[in-house]
């Protein structure tokens, strides 16, 4: 009977000197996978589905209208392009908003970190597709919106909520999906 | 000597063509560089500016990084020590931006509270089996 209970324990035993080295195994297994999958860059704002942060700011170039939030509750969806004549993927993306805005979207600006000099010779190399451009030459407005890089797109419903951020250069193959936003933001 | 050469090449290339290539991105935040002059906001501030990350670099801090938004963050956090808010509220306003993301400072969550409950379980369970250990030992005796 006894002996019965030994054999038990040593098989338990034996089993159980393999724990360890699988437990290992588990964590190096877990580690790995956490290596080698690609982290995620990009920092989105948990601001979506909230009403843009009130903000107003001056002009980015003499002679034209400066962005404030309360411009983007007029009833019809924007956009709201972060940008910046340093950005190099915001000469990449000048065309696609051109585009929108030829399709009648409203594009407002905010330009970051900026010089009027550098933003007037940008809009004249690469197209000029903004209603209003607000001038954020401190980056405060930026970090309002939970903004984390240019560029980035927002889209902002007739109430002034934000819809949908896009972050990076909107390229061609965006142009249908960005429409489809602003779609959604009419209803 | 050769790196050095090179490097002063790469330089002087670089200065040469910056203008032509790129505009250059300025700063204009204006604490981004500056301390404020109140030695204790700006101690406040700077404790709070090594717990939050820089969104750009994202393995700096804002206090260590050079990255021009994280000089806005920066200007932020004193502009907004100096105006009286509190480190809490100036982290909390930030987290809703960017999520937890952007903080350094453990927080207990529904997703992070295993790794705070695990050492606690580990040291339970040694207790328990060190215990065991112990009174087979005196029991053999």
């Amino acid at each position: 009977m006894s002996g019965t209970g030994q054999d038990k324990a040593a098989k338990t035993g034996r089993w159980m000197i393999w724990l360890p080295l699988v437990l290992f195994a588990a964590f190096v297994a877990l580690v790995m996978i956490g290596l080698f999958r690609p982290a995620p860059r990009e920092v989105a704002s948990t601001l979506i589905d909230k009403p843009m942060p009130e903000f107003d700011l001056p002009p980015g170039l003499p002679g034209r209208p400066g962005l404030a939030s309360a411009d983007l509750k007029g009833g019809e969806p924007h956009l709201v392009n972060i940008f910046a004549s340093w950005c190099l993927p915001c000469r990449v993306e000048a065309p696609q908003l051109e585009r929108l805005a030829a399709m009648g979207v409203p594009v407002e600006g905010i330009s970051v970190r900026d010089r009027t000099a550098d933003l007037q010779q940008f809009l004249a190399t690469y197209g000029d597709p903004f209603e209003r451009i607000g001038a954020d030459d401190d980056g405060q407005v930026q970090l309002a919106l939970g903004s984390s890089g240019v560029p980035e797109t927002y889209v902002i419903d007739g109430k002034g909520v934000i819809r949908y951020q896009h972050i990076g250069e909107i390229r061609a193959e965006d142009i249908p999906m960005i429409l489809e936003k602003l779609e959604e933001a009419r209803r | 000597m050769k790196h050095v050469l090179a490097m002063l090449l790469g330089l002087i290339a670089t200065t040469l063509a910056a203008p032509a290539v790129l505009a250059q991105e300025e700063q204009t935040a204006p604490y981004a560089y500056r301390q404020l002059d109140d030695p204790e906001q700006e101690a406040r501030a700077h404790d709070l500016m090594v717990t939050l990350r820089c969104l750009q670099c994202q393995g700096q801090s804002i206090a260590d990084s050079d990255a021009p938004i994280a000089g806005s963050m920066r200007s932020l956090v004193r502009e907004r020590i100096a105006a009286g808010e509190t480190p809490d509220q100036i982290r909390d306003w930030l987290m809703e931006r960017y999520g937890d993301y952007v903080s350094y400072e453990p927080r207990v969550t529904a997703l992070t509270w295993p790794l705070f409950a695990l050492p606690v379980v580990l040291i339970l369970l040694a207790v328990v089996l060190l215990r065991r250990r112990f009174r087979s030992g005196r029991a053999a005796a």
